[in-house]
C-alpha cells in the first residue's frame, strides 16, 4: 500500500527519533567506554587513560560480582512474580460487576503515581521499622515479637515495596486484556460446565500471554535499573546489593570511575542480553 | 453482558475487590492520616486512627524550610516539558513505523527500546562532564532533554502499538478520496489516535515526575523538583514520621490527583500492544 | 474533549512558572550546600538576621541527605563543577580536598571572627600546612548518655570514666525488653559515618587499628576480633531489636522515647536528649565515652565545617556568609532565639567559659573533656600511619568502611558471624588497597 513517495517521507519522520537516541547512546557510551580502560579517580586527582583491561579484571574478580547478579535475578524474578500473579487475580477481580468499581480501581491504581523515594521512606519508617512500624504493632496486637524486616529479610522487604509500586500497571495491562476476551467463548465453556479453574487454564490464560510478555518486557527494562528503594531502605547492606548499585558504589561511593565506569559497561552487556532475548519473545508475539 | 449473576455473589466479589483496593491504598492513606499529625501522635501505641487533634503544623514545618512552589514548578516544568518534547519526536517516528514498515522496522523499535537499558549510573561522569561542557547544569533544558531521552523509547513503542491498532483501510479510502499525506495525518488519523496521544502524555508525565536519579544529581537549586525536595527530608534528626509523611504527600499529591482525574484516558491507551 | 482542556491546563502551568521565574535583581545569590540536621535547620531559620546585615547577599540552600550530598559535591567540585558557593563537610573531606587544592584557604578570616578562639584540636583537623580551609559550624566527639533513673533502679553507679566492661553489665542490667527498655543503643546501619564511625572508635580503645605502618589491612588481628565480638555480644543481650538499621537518627529517637538505657554517641546529641522533645529529659546523665584501660578512649572528633571550593564565583559573598554563620557572635544569635542549650557546641573555647552555656547544658563539661581526649594525629594504641580517630584521612576510606560496615552490619542481624565479618573484611580492604595503589 505504500509508495516510493511516501516511504521516503516515513524515512524522514522516524530520523529525528533515531538521531537523538544513536546520539543519547553513544556519546555518554563512548565516554563511559573510554573512562573503562582509563585509571581515573578524582580524588586522587588520578587519571592515566589506558591501563587496559585492568579495570574489568577487578570487577569481575571480585566476589561481590558475582553475588550482584544473582541479587539482581532474585529481586527481578520476584517482583515480576507477585506482580504477575498479582496482576492477574487483580484484573479478574476487577473485571467482574461489582458495586463501586471506579472506585476500586483509583484505588488500586494509586501506588503507580507514588515517587519510588517516597514509597522507599514510608514502607521503611511507617511499616517496616521494628520500634515505631505498623506491622511491629501488628506482631505485637496478635502477641508475637516483632519481626525485623529489613535486615531479616532485607530481599523481601525491597520486592514488597518496588512489587507495590509496579503492581497496578501489570493490574491496568491485564484488565485491558481481559476486557478484551471474547465473552461468548467463556458462555459457551460454561454452558459446556466446563469448571473456573479449567475454564482460566485453557481459555483464559492463553489469551492474556501476549500481555504477560509484554508486562514481563516493559518491568524488566524499569526493574534492572532499580535504585531509589535499595538506596533509602538498606544502602546495599544485607545482601540487597545489585548490579546497579554495585556500580553506584563504585562510581560514587568509592570515586573509582575507570572501576565503576568497566562495571556499567558489563551492565550494559548483561541487560542487553536479557533484553534481546525477551524482545525474541515479545517480537515473535507482536508478529501475529 | 449475558452472564447471570445473582446479588450475593456480586456483594460477595464487591467485598473481596474492595478489600484488595483498600489494601493496596492503604500505605498513602496512612500517610495522609500521620502528616496531620503531632509528632507523638504519630509513633503513638496503639496506633490512632481518625480520632485525634488534626493539626497543620507539620505542613507548616515543612513549607518553612523549603521552597515547595519553586519545586513543584520544576516538577511540572520537567515533567510536561519532556513529555511535549518526546510526543513530538516520537509521533511521526511511531506513524511512519506503524503505517509504512520496512524491512528493519521492528529491529530500529527493539534497538530503541534496548538503549533504555543504559544503566544510569554507568553514564552519570560522562552526562555530568557534557552538562558541564555546555554550561547547562542545574537547568530545566537539560533534565527537560534528559528525562525525554531516556523515556523517548516507551513514548515511540506505546504509540507505535496504538497506532497498529488503527485499521489501515481507513487510509486506503482516504488516498481513494485524494487525501495528501498532510491532510490524512491532520483529519483522519489525528482524530483516531488521539486517545493512545493522551495516554502516552499521562503515563510520560508520570514517570518523569517520578524519576529520582538524575533529577537529584544534575540539579542543585534552580532545577531541582519535587524529587530533590523529599531527599532533603529522608533522614533529619529525631521525631520525624509526621514531617516525612507531610513532605511525602505534598510531594506525591499533584500527581496521584492527576492520575486519579485521568485514569480513564491512561487506561484506554496502556496496552503496549497486549491487546489483539 | 476533556484530556485536551487538562493539557492546556498543563501547558498554561508551565509558561507560567517560565515566566515567574525571573524575580530577584542585582543581588549576589550564593548556594549553600548542607545536610538536614539540628544545628543546620536552626541556622536557616535565623536567615532574617543575615539578610537584614547583608542585604546585597541572597542565599539559596541545597538540602539533603548526608551520603547523597557528599556524592553530589564530590562529583560537582571533580568535575570542575561551580555549583556550590560554601560546602558542609566533615573533617575527613577538609584534609583531602584542602590537599587536592579544591578549598579556598580562609586564613584572610577578618579579625573580629577571633580564629584563635577555635578549640585547637578542632582547627588542627581543618588545616593542611598552617592553611584554615573550613570554619567548623559545630564540633564534637562521643561520649555516654544514660538514664540517671535506671541506673539508680538497678542499683549501680555510673563512674566518669566507665569501661566497656561496665558498661556491657550495666546494659545487661537495666534491660527489660518486656517494658521495651533495651540497655545498650548503638549505632548499627552501615556506613562509614555510621556504624564504622562507633566501631572504628571503639577498636582504637581495644588496641586495634585499621592498617599497620606498611599499610597492611589489620582485621585478621586479635584486637578487631575482641571489638567486634564484644560489640556482637553486647548488642546481643542489651540492644534493641533491628539495631542493624539503626543510626544516629534511629538511635536519638529510641533514647528521647525512654527506650534506651544507654547510649553511646555524639556529644552534639546532647541538647537533643535534654530538650523538649525528649521523654526523659530530666533523668539523663553523661560519661566519657568507654575504655578497656590501654590508654584510648573510644571517642571520635568531628565536626561539620563550612568551606568554599576553588571553583565558586562568589568567593567574598561566602567568606562573608562563613564569617557571620561560625562568628562569635552567632551563639548570642541562637542563644537568643532558641536558648543557651540550643548553640551549637563544640567550636569554641569562649562557649566553655560562658556560664549561662554551662548553666544551660549539663553535657558541656563531659563534652569539652571529651573533645580534649580525642586525638587525631596519634588515634590508636599501636602506630599508624595515617591521622583520624573514627575514619582513615584517605580518600579510598569512605567506600572501603561503607563496605565494611555492611560486613559487621550483617553480622549483628545475625547473618553471619563475627569471624566470617571479619574475613570478608579483610579481603575487600585488601582488594581496595591494592585497587588503590598501597
Amino acid at each position: 500500500m505504500a509508495t516510493a513517495h511516501s516511504k521516503s517521507a516515513a524515512r524522514w519522520m522516524i530520523a529525528p527519533a533515531v538521531f537523538v537516541l544513536l546520539v543519547w547512546m553513544l556519546v555518554p557510551l563512548c565516554m563511559t567506554l573510554y573512562f573503562s580502560f582509563a585509571d581515573y579517580r578524582p580524588l586522587r586527582g588520578t587519571f592515566e587513560p589506558w591501563i587496559g583491561f585492568d579495570n574489568y579484571v577487578r570487577f569481575f574478580s571480585s566476589s561481590a560480582f558475582l553475588s550482584a547478579v544473582g541479587t539482581t535475578l532474585w529481586m527481578v524474578t520476584g517482583i515480576l512474580s507477585i506482580t504477575i500473579i498479582g496482576g492477574v487475580l487483580m484484573a479478574l477481580l476487577l473485571d467482574r460487576p461489582i458495586f463501586g468499581q471506579g472506585i476500586v480501581r483509583i484505588l488500586v491504581i494509586a501506588p503507580f503515581f507514588v515517587m519510588p523515594t517516597v514509597s522507599a521512606l514510608v514502607w521503611k519508617n511507617m511499616f517496616f521499622n521494628v520500634d515505631n512500624g505498623l506491622f511491629s504493632y501488628l506482631f505485637k496486637g496478635l502477641g508475637m515479637q516483632p519481626y525485623d524486616f529489613l535486615s531479616q529479610a532485607p530481599l523481601f522487604s525491597i520486592v514488597v515495596i518496588v512489587a507495590w509500586q509496579w503492581l497496578p500497571f501489570a493490574t491496568l495491562i491485564l484488565l485491558t486484556a481481559v476486557q478484551s476476551l471474547d465473552s461468548e467463548q467463556l458462555e459457551a465453556s460454561e454452558m459446556d460446565g466446563a469448571p473456573a479453574l479449567s475454564r482460566f487454564r485453557f481459555i483464559i490464560l492463553p489469551h492474556l500471554s501476549r500481555a504477560i510478555t509484554v508486562v514481563i518486557l516493559i518491568q524488566t527494562i524499569f526493574l534492572l535499573s532499580i535504585f531509589a528503594e535499595i538506596f533509602v531502605t538498606t544502602n546495599g547492606a544485607f545482601g540487597t546489593r545489585t548490579l546497579t548499585y554495585l556500580v553506584y558504589q563504585r562510581v560514587l561511593e568509592s570515586q573509582n570511575v575507570g572501576l565503576g565506569s568497566a562495571g556499567g559497561i558489563v551492565a550494559v552487556i548483561l541487560a542487553n542480553i536479557i533484553a534481546i532475548f525477551l524482545m525474541r519473545i515479545v517480537g515473535k508475539n507482536l508478529d501475529s | 453482558m449475558a452472564r447471570a449473576i445473582t446479588t450475593k455473589q456480586k456483594m460477595m466479589w464487591t467485598v473481596l475487590a474492595w478489600a484488595f483496593g483498600l489494601l493496596m491504598f492503604f500505605p498513602i492513606l496512612w500517610t495522609f492520616l500521620t502528616s496531620f499529625k503531632t509528632e507523638s501522635t504519630a509513633i503513638a501505641d496503639p496506633p490512632v486512627w481518625f480520632f485525634f487533634d488534626w493539626t497543620l503544623e507539620n505542613y507548616t514545618a515543612v513549607q518553612e524550610r523549603s521552597n515547595y512552589p519553586k519545586a513543584l514548578m520544576n516538577s511540572i516544568i520537567i515533567s510536561v516539558g519532556s513529555t511535549i518534547l518526546g510526543i513530538l519526536i516520537a509521533v511521526p517516528a511511531a506513524w511512519s513505523m506503524a503505517f509504512v514498515p520496512g524491512k528493519r522496522t521492528k529491529d530500529v523499535l527493539l534497538w530503541m527500546l534496548s538503549t533504555k537499558m543504559l544503566p544510569a549510573v554507568g553514564v552519570l561522569y560522562p552526562l555530568v562532564l557534557l552538562a558541564k561542557w555546555l554550561g547547562v547544569m542545574d537547568s530545566r533544558i537539560l533534565l527537560v532533554v534528559v528525562l525525554m531521552l531516556i523515556n523517548l523509547p516507551i513514548i515511540v513503542w506505546m504509540l507505535y502499538t496504538y497506532f497498529k491498532e488503527i485499521p489501515g483501510e481507513i487510509l486506503e479510502a482516504s488516498r481513494m478520496d485524494g487525501a495528501d499525506l498532510r491532510s490524512e495525518i491532520l483529519y483522519v488519523l489525528t482524530p483516531m489516535a488521539l486517545p493512545g496521544i493522551a495516554s502516552t502524555v499521562l503515563l510520560n508525565i508520570i514517570l518523569a515526575w517520578n524519576e529520582a536519579f538524575w533529577t537529584i544529581l544534575l540539579t542543585t537549586v534552580n532545577a531541582a523538583p519535587l524529587t530533590a525536595f523529599i531527599a532533603s527530608f529522608s533522614a533529619p534528626e529525631g521525631l520525624f514520621y509526621a514531617k516525612l509523611s507531610a513532605a511525602s504527600m505534598m510531594a506525591i499529591a499533584p500527581i496521584l490527583i492527576m492520575g486519579w482525574f485521568s485514569q480513564k484516558q491512561l487506561v484506554r491507551g496502556l496496552t503496549f500492544g497486549a491487546v489483539k | 474533549m476533556k484530556l485536551t482542556t487538562a493539557l492546556c491546563g498543563a501547558t498554561a502551568l508551565a509558561t507560567m512558572a517560565a515566566t515567574g521565574a525571573f524575580a530577584d535583581g542585582h543581588a549576589t545569590t550564593i548556594t549553600i550546600a548542607t545536610v538536614n540536621n539540628g544545628d543546620m535547620i536552626t541556622m536557616q531559620s535565623l536567615m532574617g538576621d543575615f539578610n537584614e546585615k547583608h542585604p546585597d547577599i541572597n542565599v539559596e540552600w541545597v538540602t539533603l541527605e548526608e551520603n547523597v550530598l557528599r556524592q553530589n559535591l564530590t562529583t560537582d567540585i571533580s568535575t570542575g563543577g561551580g555549583a556550590y558557593d560554601v560546602l558542609t563537610i566533615g573533617t575527613y573531606e577538609v584534609p583531602i580536598w584542602g590537599n587536592n587544592g579544591w578549598l579556598v584557604s580562609l586564613n584572610d578570616l577578618p579579625a573580629e571572627y577571633e580564629v584563635d578562639d577555635l578549640i585547637p584540636a578542632i582547627r588542627g583537623g581543618l588545616s593542611v600546612d598552617g592553611e584554615l580551609y573550613a570554619a567548623p559550624f559545630y564540633g564534637e566527639s562521643s561520649f555516654t548518655m544514660y538514664r540517671t533513673d535506671l541506673m539508680e533502679a538497678a542499683g549501680l553507679e555510673m563512674p566518669e570514666a566507665p569501661t566497656w566492661e561496665f558498661i556491657r553489665e550495666a546494659a545487661a542490667a537495666m534491660t527489660d525488653r518486656d517494658n521495651e527498655i533495651n540497655g545498650i543503643c548503638a549505632r548499627g546501619k552501615a556506613g562509614w559515618g555510621e556504624n564504622m564511625a562507633l566501631l572504628t572508635a571503639m577498636s582504637n580503645s581495644f588496641g586495634a587499628r585499621w592498617f599497620d605502618e606498611d599499610w597492611q589491612a589489620q582485621f585478621d588481628s586479635e584486637a578487631w576480633s575482641n571489638t567486634l565480638n564484644f560489640y556482637l555480644d553486647m548488642m546481643e543481650e542489651s540492644g534493641p531489636a533491628g539495631a542493624a538499621n539503626n543510626g544516629f537518627n534511629e538511635n536519638l529517637t529510641l533514647f528521647q522515647q525512654g527506650k534506651c538505657g544507654i547510649w553511646i554517641d555524639a556529644t552534639s546529641a546532647g541538647q537533643f536528649v535534654v530538650n523538649d522533645d525528649s521523654t526523659v529529659a530530666d533523668q539523663v546523665g553523661f560519661a566519657l565515652a568507654p575504655d578497656t584501660g590501654l590508654g584510648k578512649r573510644g571517642n571520635w572528633l568531628w565536626a561539620w565545617s563550612l568551606a568554599i571550593p576553588t571553583s565558586s564565583q562568589n568567593q567574598d559573598a561566602a567568606k562573608t556568609f562563613i564569617n557571620w554563620a561560625t562568628g562569635p557572635e552567632y551563639s548570642a544569635l541562637v542563644a537568643e532565639a532558641k536558648g543557651w542549650v540550643a548553640v551549637p557546641p563544640g567550636t569554641r573555647t569562649s562557649l566553655y567559659e560562658n556560664d549561662n552555656y554551662l548553666n544551660a547544658a549539663p553535657f558541656a563539661a563531659m563534652t569539652v573533656e571529651s573533645m580534649g581526649t580525642a586525638d587525631p594525629t596519634n588515634p590508636t594504641v599501636d602506630p599508624v600511619p595515617y591521622t583520624g580517630v573514627q575514619f582513615v584521612a584517605i580518600p579510598e576510606f569512605a567506600g572501603i568502611a561503607t563496605q565494611v560496615g555492611q560486613q559487621f552490619a550483617s553480622a549483628l542481624a545475625g547473618q553471619q558471624t563475627a569471624e566470617e565479618a571479619l574475613a570478608n573484611a579483610q579481603e575487600l580492604t585488601l582488594d581496595e588497597m591494592d585497587a588503590a595503589g598501597y
